[in-house]
């Protein structure tokens, strides 16, 4: 249980950072995972590093067994790193904190609080004004289109719903960064389109800084502005390919020659051996 | 073709038809065995005669004044070991220090046999109220922790992960996220810790007891009285049924938005 996990207290920087991190907002350096087993140790990742800039969306992609979501995982906090270090902003992190929010691949809407009351959540921990918590939560259920759904209860809401909730619930606290892990690939093809064309909608309004980790190769192409291609295990960087696709985004997109183009040359780059 | 389909749903109104057709079976079978005399009314008494045990114990006041003290035995027997077994289980279910020193203790202490510590608990406490009290205790406290912990571990990590994200810390991940996520499952539990309770009442006034339910069957044994041992028992049947359902009742109102139906 995660609670009972020791955490990996790093030390906090000082305020000398390298001038190329100035607009950085998740830089890690050098990250290193090993299992450790009775039958001994695997090196899970090694030597990866990545940088998000302020305002980007960037999406990891790799094949199954690579790390990608334990390298989400460890910027977040819940996941401990072997050696190397992740910089939020200006300060290594130490455990999970509010100003890293996280969209989970897996439901996790507390189910006995209404969909309101489920945004307001963290809010209410920082303490925020009564009345200001209301306008916030009003102005995400908008943004995610469920007004009609504030009093409404989880279970009440198909899955879709369920995660455009979970993405208003970690929006609504104002993270310095945005943490999704798969969060849509449990959802049938339909919905994920939906959700997909919502998600870059919101990207282009509210500008929050995205770390998006997915095994799907279009849904990387068509939401970020980076893709980093991960290697299979132990798992590095083996690419980093920058999104030139038009800003302001529909899905017809997915139909046009660069993207077609776009997403066989980061296909090309996944190692299927794997498989 | 499948004929007959496996977890098939019934409609509420036939569920409950069939389930009074199998009390209403039982106690037929029961009439005929008795009333043709094919079984002797020492082993299996007439349930006129039961019925008529019950009447002359309503009008004596026994009838209520022993389940009243067997309530009352029950209750806070229950009481204590929920107030004391709640918080050692979601610890336990929640640090895994507290579970390796509690867990291993817990296993070993629930497989002794309850009515085995009657005599020890006569020395320990007496032979007042405490003692009945605390044979009920003993009997579903160990289990009731072990089971609470389970409650407490059902609780999605990632459920857990989501507070940590959204800025939790780890008394508030405990109070506002483990506890609510468990709560269903922690009345379910108690709700069958309760019918344990029931059981370990006959246990419990087998301590020098000269009142309750389980003493008047003890009682009737001795003087082979079959129709008030039938009464005394299926009494605390209907009372630990009747338990059961307001559990049960107040549980689907209190918890209309868990997701699994009960």
């Amino acid at each position: 249980m995660s609670l009972f996990k020791k955490r990996n207290i790093l030390p906090v920087r000082d305020s000398h950072i390298e001038a190329n991190l100035a607009n950085s907002k998740i830089y890690a350096k050098n990250i290193k995972k090993i299992y450790h087993s009775t039958k001994g140790d695997t090196l899970a990742m090694n030597n990866v590093n990545i940088n998000v800039l302020e305002n980007e969306f960037v999406c990891i992609v790799g094949p199954s067994g690579c790390g990608k979501s334990t390298l989400l995982r460890m910027v977040a906090g819940l996941d401990e790193i072997s050696d190397g270090e992740i910089i939020i902003r200006d300060h290594a992190i130490i455990g999970p904190g509010a100003d890293r929010g996280m969209v989970f691949q897996s439901y996790t809407l507390f189910p006995w609080m209404t969909v309101g009351d489920n945004i307001k959540f963290g809010l209410k921990l920082r303490k925020i004004p009564a009345k200001e918590q209301e306008e916030i939560v009003d102005k995400y259920l908008k943004v995610i289109k469920l007004e009609k759904f504030k009093n409404s209860y989880p279970k009440e809401l198909s899955g879709g719903m369920k995660q455009r909730v979970a993405i208003a619930r970690a929006l609504a606290n104002s993270p310095e960064v945005l943490l999704m892990d798969e969060p849509f690939s449990a959802l049938d093809p339909q919905t994920k389109a939906d959700m997909q064309l919502l998600m870059r909608q919101i990207w282009q309004v509210e500008k929050p800084t995205v770390l998006f980790v997915t095994h799907d190769i279009e849904e990387a192409v068509f939401l970020s502005s980076k893709i980093y291609v991960l290697t299979s295990r132990p798992g590095t960087v083996k690419k980093e390919v920058p999104v030139f696709l038009p800003y302001n985004r529909d899905l017809s997109l997915k139909d046009t020659e660069n993207f077609i183009n776009l997403r066989k040359e980061v296909n090309a780059l996944i190692d299927h051996s794997s498989i | 073709m499948i004929k007959i389909k496996i977890r098939k749903k019934l409609s509420k109104k036939n569920y409950l038809l069939l389930a009074i057709t199998a009390f209403v079976v039982l106690i037929a079978a029961w009439t005929i065995a008795s009333v043709t005399g094919s079984i002797d009314a020492i082993f299996l008494p007439n349930p006129t005669k039961v019925l008529n045990y019950y009447v002359e114990a309503i009008k004596d006041g026994s009838l209520l004044e022993n389940t009243s003290i067997s309530l009352y035995r029950i209750l806070l027997g229950f009481i204590l070991a929920v107030i004391l077994g709640i918080p050692v289980g979601i610890l336990m279910g929640t640090f895994q220090k507290v579970e390796a020193v509690v867990r291993p203790l817990c296993e070993f202490i629930r497989y002794m046999p309850v009515p085995a510590f009657v005599p020890l608990i006569m020395v320990w406490v007496g032979i007042g109220e405490n003692a009945k009290i605390t044979v009920i205790f003993i009997g579903t406290f160990f289990q009731l922790v072990l089971m609470v912990a389970d409650d407490a571990l059902s609780v999605p990590d990632d459920l857990i992960n989501a507070g940590y994200t959204l800025g939790t810390s780890t008394t508030q991940t405990i109070f506002k996220i483990i506890i609510p996520a468990m709560l269903p499952r922690l009345m379910e539990t108690l709700r069958m810790m309760i019918g344990w309770a029931w059981t370990y009442l006959v246990s419990a006034e087998l301590v020098a007891a000269n009142s309750g339910l389980g003493y008047t069957i003890l009682k009737s044994q001795r003087f082979l009285a079959t129709d008030a041992i039938f009464g005394g028992i299926i009494l605390i049947g209907i009372l630990g049924l009747l338990t059961d359902r307001l559990f049960a009742f107040v549980n689907k109102k209190l918890f209309h938005w868990s997701e699994s139906a009960h």
